[in-house]
């Protein structure tokens, strides 16, 4: 039963839709696939709500928190003269100084443990990867030393350091430059883990984790970078933080409950309204923002409420950030299930470059609309 | 025109005389040679790196040694008492392992002149990070005798509330970061610290501790070139003891050792005899001098031989002989520090009774303080995973407190419930 739901019938994948991705086909350097960006943010509307690229909001989070914490510095591949390979450090250089942005060699290993030890002794460090493919070379830094020294020291050595950049799929860059980590940083006790979706998100979640005294682990979507959402007059100041394990509900609904992260939420958004046209049916998609810690209570108060799960995510299936809601929501709210819960997952298929396969290994807005349909029988 | 045509022809000459003798390249200015030759290799002549030493293997002055840094009567006594110290620490410890009061013990013996040297060069100011056999090091800062067996008993008064293995030792007030398992991570750490201490604008330096089988992990690598390139303050002191558990030096490099890379990547770097302690501190004083005045790194390699097993769990005499061993027992690094003592009127044979019984009087007092102390209490094992504790450990600890408190013998009797 469970397998025939990963193992996803190729006709309804062949039938979704992917309108977020680009159709333009990138080269080796995964940068050089994207369009460049031109002033993204827009002119403010008389209510104050401004219209703010993901990207531009991860920049303001980064010089708000270098400008007033003089603790703060941002180290990586390509960050300073560059301004980054998804351009998120640009300006920074200019603004801050090479002391405060730096550019790495080529060595994950080495500048992760470097920023490690940094914070070790007392710093805020910022560490990018050009993507979380190549953090996997850098993961003991982050597992063996970030995340557990706070513990092992006995309390006494905490480890302030922020790990940004971005995960899971892009664009045609095939298997070894699209992978979701959600579910591996996410196992590990003392790390926290978060995912933004929304400008706001991006922008709050960051200066959150710049601030937090623990090891944070930040997954921004590529796919996203580009994108424009509205940001309100509250979040463009730089007082803006977002608390950590507090899902946001972005749409109401009273029949089922879509529980999903990052780049899905906007997928899981389309597909609501997909069923409501097709199905007449109300569906709530919370936006989880953290992995971990991850909101309970708001998945609890939700099936409460909806009877009827379904996660959505981009990972691989197996033992992933979807297989852990539907075993939270068995722990603490089954009896409030009118239906089993479902998953909607990427394929467990190493990511095909091939463009008609790619989209195939990942849940689209039709798939997550048809899939809620079948569970509400409707 | 015939002026003007010479005068042309007269620049056009010196313009090709002029030889082109570099390359302007983004990495800086490259010499251009006619001759082919490489350097390196197995057919390199080039001679390895000389091993600097103050006095010889039976503790002897050698002429004509550059020794900057005196050792006067009080530092030379302390660091002698701190190696003796080390010595029997790791007697005591290690039968008390095999004993079975604590899982497992290192012992630096032959390496004890390498930790207490280059420790006595440093200052509280500069931020430590070790491998896991650098006791030594520890002890000179002030670390007791009684935090290391509580630590190896892991009980609630150890560093660490018995999270980690025995010799993970840290320590805050003494500079002295916790030890970490993972071989060599924590040479791109000590990059790290040194920088803060850099942007920070402090008189002090980083200094890191390795062996010299660590330094064929990447790690290595990539911390010696970051800290050239940012220019670092941190001073690297490699042990080179000879062995990594069962692989000798021979089988983990082909190069001029350890201290044969540095200048390749840019690194002022010195050979040090580690068995003569007067060699490692003064090259220890001079690196931390460069280090923290020009705010670079510096390599150090202390050329010394682990006299013991690799640890607990080890038994060298299976793969090296029992000549090898003798022939480097008798250049003990403590005798050999000791003579210099002698030499000098500064020691005799009642002191060295008195400090010695004294010593193992205090190690065996540390140890059974210690194996009485209660184990670090339940709650201990859901603090500090964060900063503060998430709701789903709360929860955890709550329901872990209330079945231990109504089933008795839930929890070992040697753990409190609280």
């Amino acid at each position: 039963m469970v397998t025939s739901r990963l193992l996803r019938p190729a006709s309804r994948l062949l039938a979704a839709s992917r309108p977020l991705i680009a159709p333009t086909r990138s080269v080796l350097q995964p940068a050089a696939s994207l369009p460049a960006i031109v002033n993204r943010r827009r002119y403010a509307t008389p209510s104050g709500v401004k219209e703010v690229a993901v990207r531009d909001a991860l920049n303001e989070a980064l010089a708000e928190e270098l400008e007033s914490n003089e603790k703060v510095f941002v180290l990586g591949e390509e960050v300073a003269q560059y301004n980054g390979a998804y351009k998120v450090t640009k300006g920074l250089l200019d603004r801050f100084g090479e002391k405060r942005v730096i550019d790495s060699p080529i060595t994950e290993s080495g500048f992760a443990g470097l920023t490690v030890g940094a914070a070790l002794a007392g710093l805020h460090p910022v560490c990018e990867f050009m993507t979380f493919n190549f953090a996997m070379q850098a993961i003991d830094q982050i597992i063996n030393s970030a995340a557990k020294t706070h513990y092992m020291s006995g309390g006494i050595q905490p480890c302030n350091i922020t790990f940004r950049g971005p995960n899971g799929f892009a664009s045609g860059v095939a298997a070894q430059h699209s992978q979701d980590y959600s579910s591996w940083y996410g196992s590990i006790p003392g790390l926290k883990v978060v995912a933004p979706w929304s400008s706001e998100d991006a922008k709050g979640l960051l200066k959150a984790a710049i601030r937090d005294p623990n090891p944070v682990v930040v997954l921004e979507n590529e796919l996203l970078y580009g994108t424009p959402f509205p940001m309100s007059e509250a979040a463009q100041r730089d007082d803006f933080v977002l608390p950590f394990g507090k899902a946001k509900i972005e749409r109401a609904g009273k029949d089922l409950t879509i529980v999903t992260l990052s780049r899905c939420v906007g997928q899981a958004l389309t597909a609501a309204e997909q069923m409501k046209k097709d199905y007449g049916v109300e569906a709530e998609v919370i936006n989880l923002r953290s992995v971990k810690p991850m909101d309970v209570e708001a998945i609890v108060k939700s099936v409460k409420k909806t009877g009827h799960l379904m996660a959505v995510e981009s990972g691989f299936p197996s033992f992933g950030v979807g297989a852990e809601i539907l075993a939270l929501t068995m722990e603490y709210a089954f009896d409030y299930l009118d239906a089993p819960a479902v998953r909607i997952t990427g394929a467990e298929v190493p990511t095909p470059y091939a463009q008609g396969l790619e989209n195939m290994s990942f849940p689209s807005e039709d798939l997550i609309a048809k899939y809620g349909a079948k569970l509400l029988r409707v | 025109m015939a002026a003007c045509y010479n005068q042309l022809f007269s620049t056009n000459t010196t313009v090709t005389a002029k030889v082109e003798d570099s390359m302007d390249f983004p990495g800086g200015k490259v010499p251009f040679t006619q001759q082919l030759k490489m350097i390196g290799g197995p057919e390199s002549s080039t001679p390895p790196m000389s091993c600097y030493r103050t006095v010889d293997s039976t503790g002897a002055d050698v002429a004509g040694a550059e020794v900057p840094h005196q050792i006067g009567r009080d530092l030379a006594t302390k660091m002698y008492s701190t190696m003796a110290a080390l010595q029997i620490v790791d007697t005591v410890f290690y039968e008390a392992q095999r004993q079975g009061r604590f899982s497992f013990f290192m012992t630096s013996a032959g390496e004890e002149a390498t930790a207490v040297g280059s420790a006595a060069a440093l200052t509280l100011d500069d931020t430590v990070f070790t491998q896991y056999r650098e006791h030594g090091v520890m002890m000179w800062r002030g670390y007791t005798i009684q935090q290391m067996a509580h630590q190896c008993y892991g009980n609630q008064l150890g560093h660490g509330k018995g999270r980690q293995m025995p010799i993970h030792y840290g320590s805050k007030e003494l500079n002295f970061q916790t030890i970490s398992s993972p071989l060599a991570t924590q040479l791109p750490h000590a990059v790290g610290a040194a920088y803060a201490l850099k942007l920070e604008r402090k008189h002090a330096c980083a200094a890191v501790y390795f062996g010299e089988g660590a330094a064929s992990e990447g790690d290595f690598h990539a911390a010696v070139n970051f800290a050239s390139t940012l220019g670092a303050p941190v001073v690297f002191i490699c042990r080179n003891n000879g062995w990594a558990i069962s692989t000798p030096s021979t089988e983990q490099y082909r190069g001029d050792g350890i201290a044969g890379r540095g200048p390749s990547y840019g690194i002022a770097s010195i050979r040090v005899d580690g068995g003569d302690a007067r060699a490692v501190y003064n090259a220890t004083a001079e690196a931390r001098r460069i280090a923290v005045t020009s705010s670079c790194p510096v390599l150090i390699e202390a050329m010394s031989y682990r006299s013991g097993h690799h640890s607990t769990s080890d038994d060298s005499s299976r793969y090296r002989t029992a000549d090898e061993m003798n022939r480097w027992r008798a250049r003990d690094p403590v005798m050999r520090f000791q003579s210099l003592l002698l030499a000098n009127n500064w020691w005799d044979a009642q002191q060295e009774k008195d400090l010695r019984l004294n010593l193992r009087k205090e190690v065996l007092k540390a140890l059974e303080a210690a194996q009485k102390e209660p184990k670090a209490p339940l709650a201990d094992l859901f603090t500090d995973v964060y900063k503060e504790m998430p709701w789903h450990l709360k929860e955890q600890m709550a329901q872990a407190m209330a079945h231990s408190k109504a089933h008795p013998g839930a929890c070992p009797s040697d753990i409190p419930v609280r």
